[in-house]
Formats: structure tokens, sequence, C-alpha cells
């Protein structure tokens, strides 16, 4: 179906060949589709790819500082000149920008990029996404931002691919016309994708002029928007065109619009190509977990717009701590004092050897201040839905959870929800600032099933570590009812359920993270008691408590 | 970089409605835009301030100021030279430190020529225009309260390094974001006058329009701007008519009322609900070129002035603006 689509020759085979025309296409119109997403691991197949960028491409890493990028006053040669000096940011210079691992920006980072790809002028940016898991994604701010995106598959081999070199400078000529209904069409696609973003169906159409125009046609033809809705829109889908309903549909559209989620009316597609064969190609590029969650039966999760909020890192303000010696980066204060009071002493040597007015300071005299503060705590809850613990304590658990909910609230918490049930466990809501969202997980969390408590630990240590990495303290309150039956590979077990549960429960604990047990059984048991202390965490056995009650126990014990 | 015309933009009156109150009332000083991402939200911003009229400003004043007698002493500004420029719009990125807010010591010229002079911040960069922040609920807290006050009090004081400057710093500050992505503290959300949620259209014609003119901007931005010229023209000329008139629009003790039985009835907290209310109302009505505030103005403006000011639950998920209505229906009728 797709073929009849693709013009043959030109078509690209292979990841990297993809990954190549997405690259001239964005050297092409930086201005329209601002550059590309490259999401590989390390390795020949990506450097193949990076090594057609033309040589005098800015390479920055993300650990970069932010001085850097911006630019500003060269403080060390400023002072050995004695006149002002300063430096170019890397962000200013033209051409191309390379980003390697660029899942790990810092926000102010990201920030300041986002900036660069709202103006118009600037060169395209590769951002290499070495993310492996699916919670270490890049930006949402600059996925939104970015117009196109390839995925390099792991398996493919590198078989002498055609690559052309990519140019620096942008395609000074007009841009490929294209059919007053493409626009339609597009619109349309991204709805059926479950694309928000208005950004996205005008990137789709850029694309398809910039590969019209690469193959130096001045027309869009069908082909083009096959590959460009394959390029740009694939990755950013939240649901399938199969399904009835996209996720966020109701709460979007009032009783009297139309419903968009439903397939477009035919009418208002172009005729000139089927719709199908568009979808097809956007389809082939879907991200694998995409299908997966799809068919899993659960809601599309904008992952990784879920919590931009959480790389924070928690040394905002504070406590002073005493100046240190170093110079200046761009995210700390000079403290003139302590800068002064270390070049006082240096005075006289000094001025015998300079004669100019004034205290002499020295590049080494410099002192930054420091503040120390507590970093961003972020609550993980572990909740067991099995159906021992369903039966008897599920409801009161939840009311504990949104007691909590709303203290954390106050506090500023980052909270995630993991559930455990039937045969596995799952991050029902990855960190996050939002308590309505938290709220509306737990509210539908259904009970029922094993008790895979093994696989909910493994989950939390998971997520604590991505946290851990992110600048927060994670801590872990676990609700259980401790009858594990269920073991990490999934067969019912209970032997094997409960050495799985123990072992995951040490490696926690090596994890250093602070926690509580709760016991929601009918009874203590002592089982629940032992992990807890393999865990390193608080056991509280609560019987029969009020949500006041577990919930206080909750706060004492994390506090 | 010429903007997308104002008057072209799809769809999303409430958010246009807000901004042009601001332009009519600066003293309505921060709106909040909360959407998804792509809805529109800076284009916005941008288009309203390049519709404005250019403003004139003393050649290489930090702070835009009017007349060359408004040029603060700590500036080295030489010639009293004016010139016009179009309204200032600042981005303020979100990693930004207070020192780059306000302005803070020179280190330049403290350590070459030992001055004591003071480095202008973005405050004073958008003196007389718009400060535009991306994800304001990602924004440090401190850095959010500071831009409040400054942009409530209309000055900005810095006391900090042995300096002691203050400057006018007046603009009006809109902020946007992404609620899925964390909420901004109740005392925050109190002190914007206004707050907008948008989304993204549901109507695919409606969607598929946005796309069309975007691409026709993008191709030929001068044939765009001129298509557009005669409606942007009626939308500034009605802005700058609205300016002049603010003053004399009457505000009947029966608006008043009504707006005090609103706010009572919603159980705002503070006075700030009603005055937002009757100085949004007051804009409205000269916006419209009304003689005075009657009810309709206060029924149109109550769920932008108001829905973010309620005490809520932050569990509760029913949105407010529902509430907001609902109640404006019970008590205006």
């Amino acid at each position: 179906m797709t073929s009849t689509a693709r013009p043959d020759d030109s078509l690209p085979r292979t990841g990297v060949e993809r990954a190549n025309l997405a690259m001239r296409m964005a050297a092409r119109d930086p201005d329209g589709l601002k550059g590309v997403i490259l999401q590989a691991r390390a390795g020949p197949l990506r450097d193949a790819v990076v090594a057609t960028l033309p040589a005098q491409t800015v390479r920055i890493h993300a650990g970069i500082g932010l001085e850097a990028l911006t630019g500003g006053l060269d403080l060390a040669q400023t002072l050995v000149e004695g006149r002002a000096i300063l430096r170019e940011g890397l962000l200013d210079r033209p051409g191309w920008l390379l980003i390697s691992m660029a899942e790990r920006l810092p926000r102010e980072i990201v920030a300041v990029l986002s900036q660069r790809l709202d103006r118009k002028g600037t060169g395209p940016v590769l951002l290499l996404d070495e993310g492996q898991e699916p919670d270490d994604r890049i930006d949402a701010a600059l996925v939104e931002r970015v117009a196109l995106h390839v995925s390099l598959p792991e398996d493919e081999r590198l078989q002498n691919p055609h690559l052309s070199a990519v140019p620096s400078s942008p395609f000074r000529g007009a841009r490929a016309s294209h059919a007053a209904e493409d626009t339609a069409t597009l619109a349309a696609l991204a709805c059926r994708f479950g694309v928000n973003s208005l950004r996205a169906p005008l990137f789709a159409l850029r694309s398809a002029q910039a590969i019209a125009g690469l193959q130096e046609r001045d027309n869009v033809q069908p082909g083009d928007l096959a590959q460009a809705a394959a390029l740009s829109l694939a990755h950013r889908a939240t649901c399938l065109p199969d399904s009835p309903v996209p996720p966020d549909a109701k709460d979007s559209p009032s009783p009297n619009t139309p419903d968009t989620s439903r397939p477009v009316d035919p009418a208002t597609v172009s005729d000139s190509l089927p719709e199908s064969i568009l979808l097809e190609a956007v389809r082939a590029v879907l991200p694998p977990d995409l299908l997966s969650r799809l068919t899993g039966g659960k809601s599309a999760v904008k992952r990784c717009a879920s919590g931009a909020g959480q790389r924070k890192t928690g040394n905002r303000r504070g406590r002073p701590l005493p100046a240190r010696r170093k110079r200046p980066s761009g995210r700390e204060r000079l403290d003139i004092i302590a800068t002064l009071r270390a070049a006082a002493p240096w005075q006289k040597i000094r001025r015998s050897a300079e004669a100019t007015p004034g205290p002499r300071i020295w590049p080494s005299d410099l002192h930054v201040r420091r503040f120390e503060d507590r970093s961003d705590r972020l609550l993980i809850f572990a909740v067991d839905a099995s159906g021992s613990a369903a039966l008897a304590r599920l409801a009161e658990a939840k009311g504990a959870v949104e007691l909590l909910l709303s203290q954390s609230y106050a506090t500023r918490d980052h909270v995630a929800l993991i559930a455990f049930r039937g045969q596995a466990a799952e991050l029902l809501l990855p960190p996050t600032r939002s308590l309505v969202q938290t709220r509306r997980r737990l509210a539908a969390l259904p009970g029922g099933g094993g008790t895979p408590l093994a696989a909910a630990l493994k989950i939390a240590g998971e997520t604590a570590l991505v946290a851990q990495r992110h600048g927060l303290s994670p801590a872990l309150a676990l609700l259980t009812d401790g009858r594990a039956n269920v073991a990490l590979d999934g067969s019912a077990d209970r032997a094997a359920a409960q050495k799985d549960a123990q072992q995951m429960a040490r490696w926690i604990y090596g994890l250093g993270l602070p926690g509580t047990v709760i016991d929601v059984g009918r009874r203590p048991r002592d089982q629940l008691a032992v992990l807890a202390a393999l865990l390193g965490a608080n056991y509280t056995p609560l019987p029969h408590a009020a949500a006041e009650g577990l919930s206080r126990v909750l706060h004492n014990s994390l506090a | 970089m010429t903007a997308f015309p104002f008057a072209a933009i799809v769809g999303q009156d409430a958010m246009k409605t807000a901004m042009i109150l601001t332009a009519v009332e600066p003293r309505l000083s921060g709106v909040l835009v909360f959407g998804d991402r792509g809805t529109g939200k800076s284009t916005a911003v941008r288009a309203l301030a390049a519709l404005l009229p250019p403003i004139t400003v003393v050649r290489g004043c930090p702070i835009n100021s009017e007349t060359p007698e408004a040029v603060p002493a700590w500036t080295s500004v030489a010639e009293a030279e004016l010139k016009s420029r179009p309204t200032p719009v600042v981005d303020l990125p979100l990693g930004v430190t207070e020192d780059r807010v306000t302005g803070a010591l020179d280190i330049e010229r403290a350590l070459v020529h030992g001055e004591k002079t003071f480095q202008p911040g973005l405050l004073a960069q958008a003196n007389r225009g718009y400060l535009y922040i991306d994800e304001v609920n990602l924004l440090e807290d401190h850095i959010v309260d500071l831009l409040l006050d400054v942009a409530q009090s209309g000055e900005n004081l810095v006391e900090r390094d042995g300096l002691s400057i203050r400057h006018p710093a007046r603009f009006v500050l809109v902020g946007s974001g992404n609620p899925e992505e964390g909420e901004l503290r109740p005392q925050l959300l109190d002190r914007f006058a206004l707050s907008v949620d948008i989304t993204s259209p549901t109507d695919i014609e409606e969607r598929i329009e946005v796309i069309r003119r975007r691409d026709a901007f993008e191709t030929n931005p001068d044939a765009f701007l001129a298509t557009w010229e005669p409606e942007q023209a009626w939308i500034r000329d009605r802005i700058l008519t609205a300016r002049r008139a603010l003053n004399t629009i009457e505000v009947p003790e029966a608006a008043l009322r009504d707006a005090a039985e609103l706010c009572m009835t919603l159980g705002a907290d503070g006075l700030r609900g009603e005055l937002t209310l009757i100085r949004a109302g007051r804009a409205l009505a000269a916006y419209e070129a009304a003689p005075r505030v009657v009810r309709d103005h206060l029924r149109r403006i109550a769920p932008i002035a108001l829905s973010h000011r309620l005490r809520r639950d932050p569990l509760d998920e029913a949105g407010s603006v529902t509430r907001v209505t609902r109640c404006t229906e019970e008590v205006l009728g």
C-alpha cells in the first residue's frame, strides 16, 4: 500500500538514510523546520549520520554552562587585559548546532534553546537523544519546537548507505508550491493521531516543501506529504487513528463542536492521495511503545510532557555558606567582599608590579557566593491493588494517599504513583506536581488479581534512580498487605515471589531510599515487618485506621 | 522580524480579549494564559505588541524613557535625542537569575574601572512594554514573586551589592504555562489580573484555517500583512480611542454592587477580585465605546477576571470557569 505513494529511487531505505534526509531538509529550511531530533545509541550508525554535518558545526554537550551558550564577559581575560573582553556565545554562531545527550539538558539551557528556536535566521539544530528509559526523554518544550524526528533502529546494519553531505547554509530560493487541500490533509492527519499542537501540521507542510525542493521539483507531490508526515508527525502521535476516542477528547470538545477525533469526512481530505496511504506512512515509524501502551487498553499518556518540573536542582536559594574561591560561571554570583578581602593582602606587592590606580584584583582572588538548600522531595506511592488488599482496604489506602497529596501540595512535593495488581506493576503517573492528575489516576485504579510486590519495588527503585539523577530526593511509601504471590517473571509462585520481593528490598536499601511500609492487611504480618526491615523503612501495622491516622503516620515517618 | 498580524489569529477570543484589555488599561497588570503547547500563546503576545503604535523613547535609554527629563541619573545617556520604536516585548527565560531580572552591579565596570555602576536588567528593558514568561508555572517562585511585585508597583527597587537604585518598570506581565506540568501557588494566581484557559481548536475547519494563514504569512509576509492591515488598523484605532475614553467611563453604583455581590457569592478572597472586575469592565466598556459599565460587561469579563481567584481544593478537578459562569448567571441573571 505504501509503495504506491512513494517514488522508489529517492526513498530512504534505512534509518540512517532517513536521518540524512531529515538533516538535509532542516539544512535547507532552518527557519521553518528548526532541526532534527535523532534518537539513537552512540555507535557506528549514529557516527555515520553525524559525520555528514558540515565541518564548522558547533558541538555542545548537556553539561555546558549557560554563559558559554549565551556569551558575556570573559572575566578572567578582562582582568588580565584590563579592558572588557567579551566572549561570543555558542548559540549566536551561524550554521549547525549539535547537542549530544540532549535528554539531560537542564531546564535553564532548554529555556535558552527554546528561545533560540523561536527566533528566525538561526541555524538548524541536531539533538542527539540517547535516553533509553521512557522517563529519560528530551524536554517536551524542545520536542514541540523541532520539526523532525528520526529514530535509528537498534538492529540496523551499515550497508554502504547513500548519504550526502549536509550543507551548512540554507536554500535561498522559493519554497515548493503546494495544493490548497494539502493543508487540510495534514491538519486532518494530525487530528487523527491526536496531535493537538498546531505547530505540527505546519512543520509537516514545510517538510513536504523541503522534500520536494531537495528533489528539485517546484511543487509538492503526494509522496512528499507521506514522507513529511512520517518525519514530523509520527513521534507526536498520542493515539492511533483506529482507536475510537483519543485520550484528551473527553476534556476538550464541547457538545456543539464537531468531534474531530472521529475519522474526518473524506470530502475535506485531498482527493489526490488516499488518506490511508498517509496513515500507513506515519504508522510505519510510530514509536513501538505507543502501540503497546494503546493495545494495553490504557489511554496514551504524553510521557515526555509529564514532569518538566522535575529537572530543577534544588539549589536556588537557602542558607548562605562561606564564599569559595572560584571564577563565576554564569549561574553563580560573585561575592565582592570576599574577593576584595582575598586581594587585600597583596596590594602592596601588586602595586609595585603595575602602575594603574585602584585596587588590583587578579583572577585568583575571585570568590563566588554559595548557598545550601534542600532539594525537592519526590513521594513515590506504591499502592497494592491486588485482590487480597482490594477486598480489605483499597478504598482506605486511596483515602490516605489523597490526604497526603493535599499535604504535599502545601510543601510543593512531587509525587509519583505506582499501582501493582495482577501480573505486573505499572507506573501510573511519572513524577509530577500536578495533583489533579494524580488524583484522577488514583480514583480510576481498579482492584483485583495477584500481588506482584517485587515488580512494584523494582519500578519504585527505578523511578527513584531517575529522580535522584534529576536532583530530587525520593522517598517511598509502600501500602500493601504483603501477600506477595507473583514473582518478578510474572509466574504465580508464592515462594519465588517472596524471595524476589526481598531481593528487590535489599536493592532499594542500597539506593538509600527513605521509606515507610504500611500494612493494610486485615491482620499484621511478620513477613511484611521483615520486608520493611530489609528496606530500612518504618513498618506500621494499621489494621483499622481512619485515613487521617494513616496519613499522620506517613507524614511523621517521612518528614 | 515581522510579527504575525493580531487580527489574523483564528479563534481564541478569550485570550485576545484579555490582551486587548491590557492594552487599553495597563493597570491590569498581568495576564495568565494556561493551555497546551502550540496554541498560539506567544504568537498572540508578539502580535499584540506589533499591533500597538510605536512608542517614543530617548535614544540609548535603558528603560525606554519617554522624555529626556525621565531618564534616570544613573544612566550614561548623553544626548536627548528622541526616536520611536515598537512596543518592547521581553522574553524571560526560565533559568534566569535574579541579577538578570532586576539588574545588578556592573561587574565589568566595577573591576576594570573601579566604578560602581548599575547594569539594568530585563525589568528595565520591559518598561512600557510586555514581559512574556513561557512556562511561568515552572519558574522559581521567588522570581515570580518579584515580577508580580514590580508589575503592580510599577517600580523596580534594587538594594544590593552596595547599590541603591530605583527606576520605573511599568509593563504588562504575560505568563503562559501548561497546567499538566504543575500549578501555580494560589497567592501568585490571585495577583494576575486576568486568567485565560485556552485549548487547541477542536474544529477541523478552524485548524485548517490556522495553518493556511500561517503558511500564507510565512510564504509572503508583506502581502499577508497588507491584506490584514485594514483590520489591524481598526483594532488599533479602537484601542487608542478606548485609552483616551477610559477616564470618562462611568461606573454606576449598580455595577459596583453587582461586582461585590458576585465576588461574595463566589467566595473570592480579598478585594482584588472586585477591583479587577471593575477595571476590566471599564476597559471593555471603553473598547466597545459604551458610555458606562453595565451588567453585560461584567458578565462577559467575570470568567477571565475571577476564575483563578476562587478558593479551591487543590484536588478539585471541576473547572472553576464553570463555577464562575454558573454563579454569574445566578447573581446577574
